[in-house]
């Protein structure tokens, strides 16, 4: 069901909200015992009557504080950390009548692509479509979910380098990853700063539409929030005609069948009325990757630091000295990738190594917001496949080496970098998994992400 | 640049992380593969490029230096066992 048809249903009367959040749980739990999409889900949660989400089950990345429920970002470090506070973009929701069932399933503080990452005691979630395969990451839990659910949903995720269209690509589902600024940070268990954003996951275009309408929004918490003011909904049910669409020439260099499934997705755009040609990002596609890991990772690598075992999180005999207690806590507490990170990113920023590695990353980062920012001249959307495959199986995985896992996210880390709007929509199969196709707009030109998104789900 | 065990366990304890010997071994060439190749930014031209911290530009906000609401003492203290007197309890410094 549409979220557009249940809250149609709710203000007729025509459902009994009580029980329909009873029925939501139960199958909630139920999935979860096969499918590990939660880290934890409320057995009561509050329901509201009120709003223009009146009653809406939604569901929370396990890194986006809620209220009064475990928060940890799937780390073990953070496990049992209740907050005291709502994100903002959590209590939005909850303010139009958005009913919490849960905290999503993720990588370790978002570090991984594949959902494999989990921190340590968490489970893996495993992909809707083939359980051997995984849900991509590392919002894996909110893209399973989303789509395994019957009832109406929308999933508030976070991307900081394609963690939310990845998911939405491997699992068939819509994920809509906005600005950088346009929905408020404030309660997010970061990861990387200057790449953090929080956005949504939904069955269709048009609930992702109404989802980012309600989450984003000016905050004075957050020092990058955005002052915005349009509403996605106004984009729904518009025609492409004339709408110029760049497709990014170096990124059909994939997977056979995912290639002639977004060729087939380019016929059908050129159909509806939108002007097609080839544009070329070669910076972005040659180091994007290396640029995108050395910010990641020294970001993330002092985010961390705070982990230590005194305010909040996991704690350890006090008998030690500081230093000791400190090392003692984290090294107990982070993964095994959390541990990768934190290495390489303090690497990159120590003494002597700094300027060859993080500062020249910042640099390399402007040109190719610059290169974006070019083709963005010329074009209205910028076209991609997701993914370069369909999800892969956790056997094949476990034969990569860290970079290679990295390397599978080179679709993904350009407009993550470049902090522009993007979003993927479902656009055919391959041995029954799903294909996404992924669209880049000019920052706060999410309007036209939606647009075009819409008139394709639509025909 | 050599990738070495003594670096990593220089960095590793800089972050405050104790490595296993397994941990280490298993990083080394790990980290040697990703660094080779990160290294390759190395070719690009940033002769008079500023660095870019955020995807878009910011303005500085400012505010005025107000008291506000703030957790209480009590509910900040919620979330950990070692406590005292209303205080956060660490390990000794000295």
């Amino acid at each position: 069901m549409k979220v557009k048809e249940f809250i149609q249903e709710v203000k007729s009367g025509n459902i009994d909200t009580e029980e329909y959040i009873t029925k939501v749980i139960e199958e909630a739990k139920k999935i979860n015992q096969d499918y590990n999409y939660f880290n934890k889900i409320i057995e009561e949660p509050i329901v509201n009557k009120n709003g223009k989400i009146a009653s809406l089950p939604i569901s929370v990345k396990d890194c986006i504080c809620v209220k009064d429920v475990e928060s940890s970002a799937g780390s073990k470090i953070i496990k049992n950390y209740i907050p005291l506070f709502n994100a903002t973009c959590v209590q939005n929701a909850i303010n139009e009548g958005g009913v919490v069932i849960g905290k999503t399933s993720q990588d370790e503080f978002g570090f991984g692509g594949f959902n494999v990452n989990v921190g340590i005691d968490f489970k893996i979630p495993l992909n809707p479509f083939d359980k051997e395969r995984v849900t991509g990451g590392s919002s894996g839990g909110a893209a399973g979910y989303t789509q395994k659910t019957k009832y109406a949903h929308i999933a508030i995720a976070e991307s900081t380098g394609g963690s939310i269209v990845n998911p939405a690509s491997f699992c068939g589902v819509v994920g809509l990853c906005p600005t950088y600024g346009l929905v408020s940070r404030y309660g997010l268990i970061d990861y990387a700063n200057s790449l953090d954003k929080i956005g949504v996951i939904a069955k269709n275009v048009e609930d992702a539409a109404l989802g980012l309408d309600i989450i984003k929004g000016y905050d004075k918490n957050d020092s990058t929030s955005a002052k915005n003011n349009f509403q996605l909904t106004n984009f729904l049910g518009k025609d492409i005609k004339g709408i110029k669409i760049g497709v990014i020439k170096e990124s059909l260099n994939v997977d056979k069948p995912v290639k002639k499934a977004v060729e087939n997705s380019i016929d059908k755009l050129e159909k509806l009325g939108a002007k097609v040609k080839n544009i070329s990002l070669p910076l972005t596609n040659k180091y994007g990757i290396a640029c995108y890991y050395l910010i990641a990772m020294t970001e993330a690598s002092t985010n961390l630091a705070k982990y230590c075992g005194i305010r909040y999180g996991l704690e350890e005999d006090l008998g030690k000295n500081f230093n000791e207690y400190f090392s003692d806590v984290r090294s107990k507490g982070f993964g095994k990738e959390a541990k990768r990170r934190i290495i390489l990113g303090t690497f990159a920023r120590m003494a002597g190594f700094r300027d060859a590695y993080y500062l020249k990353a910042a640099k390399v980062r402007t040109l190719i917001i610059e290169e974006y920012k070019k083709a963005l001249k010329n074009f209205d959307i910028l076209l991609s496949p997701t993914m370069p495959m369909i999800a892969p199986k956790f056997s094949d995985i476990l034969k990569l080496t860290p970079l290679q896992n990295y390397m599978m996210d080179i679709l993904t880390v350009g407009p993550n970098l470049a902090g522009l709007p993007h979003i993927s929509i479902p656009c055919g199969f391959e041995k029954n998994m799903p294909i996404g196709l992924m669209l880049i707009a000019n920052h706060f030109d999410e309007g036209k992400l939606i647009q075009t998104a819409d008139a394709y789900e639509r025909k | 640049m050599k990738i070495d065990k003594e670096l990593i366990l220089n960095v590793a304890k800089n972050a405050r992380l104790n490595l296993t010997e397994e941990e280490i071994e298993e990083f080394l060439p790990q980290f040697k593969e990703i660094l080779n190749t990160f290294s390759k930014i190395d070719k690009v031209k940033t002769k008079d490029v500023k660095a870019s911290f955020q995807p878009i530009e910011l303005k500085n906000v400012y505010r005025e230096d107000e008291i506000k609401k703030c957790l209480s003492q009590e509910d900040a203290l919620k979330n950990i066992i070692h406590k005292k007197d209303g205080y956060f309890k660490g390990p000794k410094i000295i």
